[in-house]
């Protein structure tokens, strides 16, 4: 996978658009999910995760072909959407808007401008559940929660993603966890 | 719970990071196995951990890639033109006023697709053709486009005729030189004689 990419990347660098099309491909759907877990809105992420792949094709040739190439594209991506967040009100995850996941025409959309009360909570369905209590976190850990648990990185790798020492990473997922386990527990479990 | 130790909650992140040491899970067992709370509190993250883990896998829309594609900076051949323009700010500017003359005489040429000639007294015009009667002296140049000229009499200056012919009877009579220009490549070498002329007139002009 790796030769493949390092492949298409000098591609890029030679001006050939269709490499670059070869690795958004590869790379779309896990894009989109972390913007999508971090945004809670399907239109932001697509602008967001769409820009990412600009940026990327923009500064590919300060990609260092060593390294691992998702990291880096993973690594733009997270930047741009926590700079989307703070761009927002300071109460942002309390603002954040809620939709469905799969299933989409079923989607609703909630302007969760304050905790949802016990019996609209219960209508949620699962996947709405989720990204309503993911939308919840302070961003600091929800970024490394959706790294850690929707794209199942290794810690290590969040790590070079986030720019931050191994350890911040871990007390950040552990911060995360405590705090979803405090908004489960106050409310009805699914 | 209070009279737990803090670090209990620790190993069970550490357990949950899957990173814990032997010595670790086992104090976190014994642990467990006697306390209720902590027990309860294990169990409340991995059911954290499980309700994060049962996220859907999310996809990005149909047309995701071509949205990419379109939004991408244009060729980077552009930038690299920029480039060497910024560098050469000289030939840069010879290439655009070449450019500019070269567009202007091209469509000039294609502009004067029209009959028109240099307005002259005792000149006659019958169809496409401007003739000189017999006898009759013009003074001054005659420029003629698009059409023909038949010279009976004498032209007192310089005959051009641009895209025609000139048909000269035995009585005619020109001062000046006498010049077709039927080509484009004609018509351009005209406008450089042309110019060149001007510019050298201008000179002299600043001379005296």
């Amino acid at each position: 996978m790796d030769a493949l990419v390092n492949k298409r990347i000098k591609q890029v660098l030679k001006g050939d658009k269709d490499a670059f099309a070869e690795i958004v491909d590869l790379y779309q759907h896990r894009l989109f999910q972390v913007c999508f877990r971090m945004l809670g809105n399907r239109h932001e992420a697509e602008d967001i995760a769409q820009e990412a792949f600009v940026r990327a094709f923009i500064n590919i040739h300060t990609f260092d072909q060593k390294r691992k190439f998702s990291t880096w594209l993973y690594r733009i991506a997270t930047n741009l959407c926590i700079d989307r967040i703070r761009k927002k009100k300071p109460d942002y995850y309390l603002d954040a808007e809620v939709r469905g996941t799969e299933g989409l025409d079923m989607y609703s959309q909630i302007a969760a401008s304050d905790e949802l009360p016990e019996e609209e909570l219960m209508k949620l369905e699962l996947q709405e559940r989720i990204q309503y209590e993911i939308s919840r976190l302070p961003d600091k850990y929800r970024s490394a929660i959706v790294l850690k648990y929707m794209e199942e990185l290794s810690l290590q790798e969040i790590s070079e993603i986030l720019d931050l020492p191994l350890g911040t990473v871990k007390t950040r997922i552990h911060r995360g966890r405590e705090a979803l386990r405090k908004q489960l527990s106050r409310q009805p479990h699914i | 719970m209070n009279a737990c130790p803090e670090r209990i909650v620790h190993f069970m992140h550490e357990y949950l990071d899957g990173e814990i040491s032997r010595e670790h899970e086992l104090e976190l067992k014994s642990h467990l196995q006697s306390c209720e709370a902590c027990q309860a509190h294990m169990h409340e993250l991995s059911d954290v951990v499980a309700f994060v883990k049962g996220a859907a896998h999310i996809e990005a829309p149909n047309d995701f890639n071509h949205s990419v594609i379109a939004r991408l900076p244009k060729e980077k051949s552009s930038a690299g033109v920029s480039k060497w323009l910024r560098r050469h700010p000289v030939l840069a500017a010879a290439a655009m006023f070449l450019l500019l003359m070269s567009s202007a005489l091209f469509t000039n040429f294609n502009d004067e697709q029209q009959f028109s000639f240099t307005k002259q007294e005792n000149v006659l015009v019958e169809g496409e053709t401007v003739i000189i009667p017999e006898g009759q002296v013009v003074k001054g140049d005659l420029v003629v486009r698009n059409g023909d000229v038949q010279i009976d009499g004498e032209l007192d200056g310089n005959l051009t005729i641009i895209n025609g012919t000139a048909y000269m009877a035995s009585t005619a009579n020109v001062t000046g030189t006498s010049e077709e220009i039927n080509e484009v490549f004609d018509w351009l070498w005209f406008h450089i004689k042309d110019g060149a002329k001007n510019v050298v007139s201008f000179f002299e002009k600043e001379d005296k």
